[in-house]
């Protein structure tokens, strides 16, 4: 079973049912198979903004919301998170592509890489970092634990978790 | 008229739905004509009432009416080409258009001036587009509500503002009892 298909299935397993993505390479095989499956309601958004406000009034109208995205959206998201998700008191787990780690062919990526974990932690999101395939198996748990306290979690995922860029 | 004359005149026609509230004033106004269970109030995050809405639309039934300004909008122009392309014929996006960031004072908004909201909708898909004047945005929100398609509403007013409170509710307080309103 590829990554991408267990990530959507443990997905599916803890009833999430409204998923909004803004794509980055490395979700590709995710966002497919999000799109593919017919228990997810996939929403595409433009900006992460924009999904995360999509993720509250699904939550609201009795929806598991997810949003897939990449890190460099945690510099677009603060206000929202703040003011929205973490205000209201909305659950809200986030797959992050965590972009500008080792591995990484594209310099600027490492400019918000450096900030990623420092932002989460300065909005107190509770944050795992997935960088080897089996740190997946905690995926489940780390989902269930979202819905039981209503909080946003971020779900980092690196290159190496992602096996590379492919041809790298 | 302005907004709160607006909000004042459909209040009747809101009661009976689920409406999603623009932050700032509108939701103070809102709050204080007909402060009830239904209404979700913004208290930050300029922009995403329509993306808000949207998302309550398409996880359960009820008619939604997302109540945003122009100046939002302008903040989120993301929203337009998501709801053209999800058409979800439970929801009505109502966009106050006074040409103006009423909330903070007035200043003109570029909506006011040469950009007209309801060609950019139309522009990124959105079908039913419906122009009015502020005296007939209830009977133009009750034939969307009727129509059972998905509408977006640019009503034209002017800009000003009447003073009132804040809102003092917890946000988690309107929260919980509007997903107990949404459930009921």
């Amino acid at each position: 079973m590829s990554i991408s298909t267990k990530i959507v299935d443990d997905f599916i397993a803890q009833g999430v049912n409204f998923i909004t993505t803004v794509p980055c390479k490395q979700l590709a095989g995710v966002i497919d198979e999000v799109e593919a499956r017919p228990e997810i309601h996939h929403v595409p958004s433009n900006k992460e903004d924009e999904g995360m406000g999509l993720c509250a009034g699904a939550f609201m109208g009795g929806k598991r919301p997810a949003i897939i995205m990449q890190n460099t959206a945690i510099g677009v998201t603060i206000n929202t998170l703040a003011t929205l998700t973490q205000y209201y008191r909305m659950p809200l787990p986030m797959l992050i592509s965590y972009r500008g780690e080792l591995r990484e062919p594209v310099a600027c990526q490492v400019e918000m890489a450096v900030h990623t974990k420092a932002l989460l932690n300065q909005m107190l999101i509770p944050t795992y970092h997935f960088h080897k395939e089996s740190d997946a198996s905690e995926l489940q748990e780390i989902l269930k634990y979202t819905f039981m306290c209503n909080k946003p979690v971020a779900i980092l995922t690196d290159a190496s978790f992602w096996g590379g860029y492919g041809d790298q | 008229m302005i907004r709160s004359d607006i909000l004042r005149e459909i209040a009747p026609i809101l009661h009976d739905h689920l409406v999603v509230c623009n932050i700032g004033l509108p939701s103070q106004e809102l709050h204080m004509i007909d402060d009830n269970a239904k209404n979700f109030y913004m208290l930050g995050t300029m922009g995403l009432s329509s993306s808000i809405g949207l998302g309550l639309a398409m996880a359960q039934p009820k008619t939604v009416i997302s109540i945003d300004g122009d100046g939002s909008v302008l903040t989120n122009f993301g929203t337009l080409p998501t709801i053209a392309n999800n058409v979800t014929d439970n929801f009505i996006l109502l966009i106050i258009d006074n040409g103006s960031y009423g909330s903070t004072g007035d200043q003109p908004t570029y909506a006011g001036k040469k950009t007209k909201l309801e060609d950019v909708a139309k522009a990124c898909g959105c079908e039913n587009v419906v122009t009015c004047k502020a005296e007939d945005t209830g009977a133009t929100l009750q034939a969307a509500i009727d129509s059972k398609k998905m509408t977006i509403i640019v009503s034209k007013c002017e800009s000003g503002n009447i003073k009132l409170d804040v809102i003092t509710m917890d946000p988690v307080v309107i929260r919980d009892r509007f997903m107990n309103a949404v459930k009921a």
